[in-house]
């Protein structure tokens, strides 16, 4: 199955992959009226310090803890991709208490988020990978 | 051709047939369900009260998950007795049901404490299945004073599941702190406040002496009027079945990591076991969703003939009332115990690490709670501390405080 | 000095409501000019810190800046620009000598832009390129002038070493020093994947890079810098720089700043030392002290690579190239005064050195008429812009043509001209590790990689167009070429006749 991969290597720390993220997430046509003004709740985050950064998102991991102690079932694996249904999710943030990567987070309005590889949105495949600069980020199979 | 049967149908139950289907396709699967409903989630039943989930979305998997698993349920029906030597289940009906792997996923039962006058309150509810949410809401009303017995996990929840629909509710608990089980005084404090805020009182430190009818009375001698009384005291692991059948037991039913009972052919999963704490080396009851999803799951793939261990359990709660959100896990004991405590309190709230022997060995978060799993992890994990740069961890928590190797590993690789 | 009359070269023009403040822009500018002011919620610029390299304009999400020009303006005339103007006060605030990087910028005369290539129409019929064979392979080194055959009438077939090269263009010589290791990287893979040839410039070999020998020239330069035994030989040839064309009779200097790490290692010099390359070879006073160090090197390498000897196009080219040609030289590299630099005094840039255009015919020309233009094969290089300059230079008599500022800018450089200052915000011209990461090399390749294969189809639409299906057939063939707009004399030098003739 093809992941987002992060090489830390050639990332420059940027933080586009966050905006391409908050973009593409955002059902907006268009950048500006996305995002102009506007606080920014990505599901990619960049880290590090001044010197080594890295973005880290969903590892759609194969044996996804958040799925399996999600309390609703709104955590759910779509043909390998983990995936949440925001309607089901009550906010109990079982799922921010067991990612070891600290890749599920709360959205706007506290509802948790996460990538889905933007398998659902219109952009159709990650868009913080199309967006990186330096193929730090790259979309493939492992 | 297999046959596999589950007692009980709930989170540990849909997570062994699971892992059952993830071995097995073919194999004959009977999920005996006492309750009348497809499987919910329990945790649920709160935020169904405050109208924040319905009765269609705390389904905890989807409409035709028993059809898609192939799995055949038995509705209304209670295993009365397990004969291991015959490896057959007795069912209330009279029937009997046959199997090659048998999964006890019986969950807990409420804690009904023994106080006098309790059997004449008239309006008395235990709040644990959704049969006793529907219950109070049938009952509860912008009138309503509820007393609720217990301010743990479940009591809180209930208050806070209530509190738009009650006139009043109060809560009292033997000890001097809510949540008494997971935080300590100076977090149980803020809880206490968030509660306060929102018109919830709270009598603790004392107990109930006595009902008479729709007034407790408490230890100290006064009397609180009540219409509607939750006992919310607590759960016990309801592991009878395999008590009776001559299994071997604690509180609940014991488990090793491939979750077998000492019975041959029985595994046991969630609520009803006790199994190992790996943050403190002991073997407690930990009666938690995540982990009775894995236990089952861990037992389903083991029942069909696959091989999972699962030892990495901890205790571990994610818990938000009114928009604070508590985070716990781990062993929260250590400073007693010769470790030491980290402790960060802000105006955003209060976080505390536990450290011994090096490791991190749990953790309290009240407030600030984003990237928790991180902790948890070093927790589950048991990573030497002396690897990570725990001074930025402390701080917050990030993979950066990890080495660059884990980072390769787990960016860069299929986990 | 209390104020400065150098207003800034450029304004950042920012279209507020496209901003998002992501900072993107704050985040990629190593020189300082973006800024986010956390209290009116707004980005800032300090645009006099701006060299327009355009890295913001690039990373910008929403499209949201441009950098133009200042229109605010000196009181210029025809005698007095604005930027001999700035010049003036620069040196009047610093006392220094004016430095500057990348090619010639004044307006002298590009011939290349006056040339007009030929095509076949009625009597000799024009190639398709995409149905026959097109061959652009060239082979450098010494030629035999004649076949001779042995006793029993066998081929002798003793010619000296050759390069070859699948299409007429070579990456000139940038140093690993001047330009980074990322860029380094990206040059020796894409000239390996295009069967081409890359230049390690005066910088020493990365030992990472030695398995791109076979398709590298190791340069020696004045100031001998990494040069060794295993360096010589680990390379498809050997380059003597005797001289660069943006700055010919001078030599280098690269700030000790620039020595660090790697680096240092590469070059054999202790870190923090400035490497300074002389302006002569102290050694080479002559065409026969030139020979002596042309066949060191080639007893250094057991005679199997050709040698290289680079000259700047100044006066008298030709003779100095008919003395090159003479000393064992298998190849001569002439580079033209628009060639680029890291870093070169700006009036010799501007001032110094001719065009290569004019050079190279002349050369060509000199060696046919002595008789000895199978002994070298010639490279130009010194702004070689496109397809259309290579087919003109080859067609001038050119084996082949070295490309630097046009494989910088398939890089990511946008000219800013300030590769001396070290912070080259695309990863090219610095030394500071969070810059070089900018140039992924994966990247750097297959963009340098497209670049010369567009050239390629280029370069054989075009020999096609005039009924030529093989490169070697181009060369030296100034037939194929007319001038527009030239004075008899340059067409005379160029060796070519006017447009109409």
């Amino acid at each position: 199955m093809k992941r987002v991969y992060a090489n830390e290597k050639w990332c420059l720390g940027c933080h586009l992959c966050e905006y391409y993220c908050a973009y593409a997430n955002s059902g907006k046509s268009d950048m500006v009226k996305a995002l102009r003004g506007k606080k920014i709740y990505p599901r990619i985050r960049v880290e590090g310090d001044d010197k080594i950064t890295y973005a880290v998102s969903c590892r759609h991991c194969s044996d996804p803890l958040c799925v399996k102690s999600c309390i609703t079932g709104a955590l759910h694996i779509e043909d390998g991709v983990v995936c949440i249904d925001r309607d089901r999710c009550v906010g109990c943030l079982t799922c921010i208490l067991v990612c070891p990567y600290g890749a599920v987070v709360r959205g706007e309005g506290g509802v948790v988020q996460k990538c889905e590889l933007c398998l659902k949105n219109a952009v159709g495949s990650p868009a913080c990978v199309l967006g990186c600069p330096n193929q730090a980020l790259v979309f493939e199979e492992r | 051709m297999k046959n596999y049967v589950i007692i009980g149908n709930g989170t540990a139950a849909a997570g062994c047939l699971e892992g059952i289907r993830s071995v097995d396709k073919e194999a004959s699967v009977t999920i005996i369900s006492e309750e009348s409903r497809h499987v919910y989630s329990r945790p649920l039943i709160s935020y169904y009260l405050e109208g924040k989930t319905d009765l269609h979305r705390m389904l905890y998997r989807p409409y035709d998950f028993y059809e898609k698993n192939n799995c055949k349920v038995l509705y209304s029906l209670r295993a009365e007795r397990i004969d291991p030597a015959q490896k057959k289940v007795l069912l209330s009906d009279g029937s009997q049901l046959s199997y090659d792997a048998l999964c006890v996923a019986t969950g807990s039962v409420p804690f009904v404490p023994d106080i006098k006058g309790l059997e004449g309150v008239g309006k008395k509810f235990t709040f644990m299945t959704l049969d006793d949410a529907l219950a109070i809401e049938g009952e509860v009303s912008k009138d309503s004073r509820v007393l609720i017995l217990g301010a743990g996990l479940i009591g809180l929840k209930a208050a806070e599941g209530l509190h738009k629909r009650a006139g009043s509710i109060s809560v009292t608990d033997i000890s001097g702190h809510v949540l008494p089980s997971i935080l300590d005084e100076e977090c149980a404090a803020l809880v206490r406040s968030r509660f306060e805020q929102e018109g919830v009182s709270f009598l603790l430190g004392e107990s109930v002496a006595m009902f008479d009818s729709n007034v407790a009375v408490m230890s100290d001698g006064r009397q609180i009027q009540f219409d509607i009384l939750i006992m919310a005291a607590g759960v016990r692991p309801n592991a009878k079945l395999v008590r009776n059948a001559g299994g071997a037991c604690g509180r609940g039913i014991a488990v090793d990591e491939h979750m077998r009972t000492s019975l041959p052919d029985i595994y046991a999963a969630g609520d009803c076991t006790e199994s190992l704490d790996v943050s403190d080396n002991t073997i407690k009851v930990m009666a938690l969703l995540p982990n009775a999803y894995m236990q089952g799951h861990s037992a389903g793939i083991n029942m069909a003939g696959g091989e999972s261990v699962f030892d990495k359990a901890i205790p571990m709660n994610s818990i938000g009332f009114f928009g604070l959100h508590i985070m716990t896990a781990g062993n929260r004991t250590a400073p007693a115990e010769g470790g030491e405590a980290y402790e960060e309190i802000t105006d955003k709230g209060i976080k505390k690490l536990y450290v011994k022997d090096g490791r991190l060995v749990g953790f309290v978060l009240v407030g600030e709670v984003d990237r928790a799993g991180i902790y948890t992890d070093l927790i589950r994990s048991g990573t030497p501390l002396e690897k990570v740069d725990f001074e930025r961890l402390k701080k917050n928590p990030d993979l950066f405080a990890l080495d660059a190797k884990f980072r390769e590993q787990r960016l860069g690789g299929v986990v | 000095m209390a104020i400065s009359y150098i207003f800034p070269e450029f304004e950042v023009v920012r279209n507020f409501d496209r901003c998002i403040t992501c900072r993107v822009c704050e985040r990629q500018c190593s020189n300082g000019v973006h800024s986010y002011d956390e209290d009116g919620k707004v980005m800032l610029a300090d645009e006099s810190k701006c060299v327009d390299c355009q890295r913001c304009v690039a990373l910008c999400p929403t499209r949201a800046l441009k950098i133009v020009k200042n229109d605010c303006t000196f009181r210029e005339d025809a005698n007095w620009s604005g930027a001999t103007i700035k010049e003036i006060y620069k040196q009047a605030e610093s006392g220094g000598v004016l430095l500057s990087s990348m090619g010639n910028p004044q307006p002298l005369p590009v011939y290349w832009d006056r040339i007009l290539i030929n095509a076949s129409q009625v009597t000799n019929p024009s190639i398709d390129p995409l149905r026959e064979p097109m061959e652009t392979k060239v082979f450098l080194g010494k030629k035999a002038d004649d076949i001779r055959r042995g006793p029993d009438g066998e081929l002798i077939c003793d010619l000296p070493p050759q390069l070859e090269l699948s299409m007429p263009v070579m990456f000139s010589a940038m140093s690993f020093g001047s330009i980074s290791y990322n860029a380094h990287e990206s040059l020796a893979r894409a000239a390996t994947e295009l069967g081409i040839l890359y230049n390690t410039g005066e910088g020493g070999l990365h030992e990472d890079f030695y398995r791109f020998g076979k398709n590298t020239i190791v340069q020696v330069a004045s100031g001998r810098f990494g040069v060794h035994e295993a360096y010589l030989n680990a390379g498809a040839a050997i380059e003597i720089k005797m001289g660069q064309g943006a700055k010919p009779g001078i030599g280098g200097h690269l700030p000790g700043k620039k020595i660090v790490g790697e680096v240092s290692r590469t070059r054999m010099i202790p870190e923090g030392t400035d490497a300074i390359s002389p302006a002569p070879h102290h050694d080479i006073y002559s065409i026969e002290d030139l020979r002596q160090l042309v066949y060191s090197l080639k007893e250094a390498t057991q005679h199997k690579k050709p040698v290289i000897v680079k000259v700047a196009a100044v006066h008298n080219i030709a003779a100095i190239a008919s003395g090159i040609a003479r000393s064992g030289a298998d190849i001569i590299a002439i580079d033209g005064f628009r060639g680029g630099t890291g870093a070169a005094p700006t009036r010799i840039r501007d001032n110094v050195g001719i065009p290569i255009e004019l050079a190279l015919a002349a050369v060509d020309q000199r060696l046919r008429d002595e008789g000895i233009r199978n002994n070298v094969s010639l490279v130009a290089g010194g702004s070689i812009r496109s397809a259309s300059d290579v087919v003109k230079a080859v067609a001038l008599g050119a084996d082949t043509c070295y490309i630097g500022t046009a494989a910088l800018m398939a890089l990511g450089c946008h000219l800013c001209r300030s590769c001396h200052t070290g912070k080259c915000n695309w990863g090219i011209a610095t030394q500071r590790l969070e810059l070089v990461r900018r140039l992924n090399p994966d990247i750097g390749t297959r963009r340098l990689v497209n670049l010369l294969t567009a050239w390629k189809h280029e370069i054989a639409e075009m020999m096609g167009g005039m009924g030529i299906n093989s490169i070697e057939a181009l060369r030296g063939n100034r037939l194929m070429l007319r001038g527009v707009n030239m004075t008899e004399k340059e067409l005379e030098i160029l060796g070519i006749s006017h447009a109409g003739e």
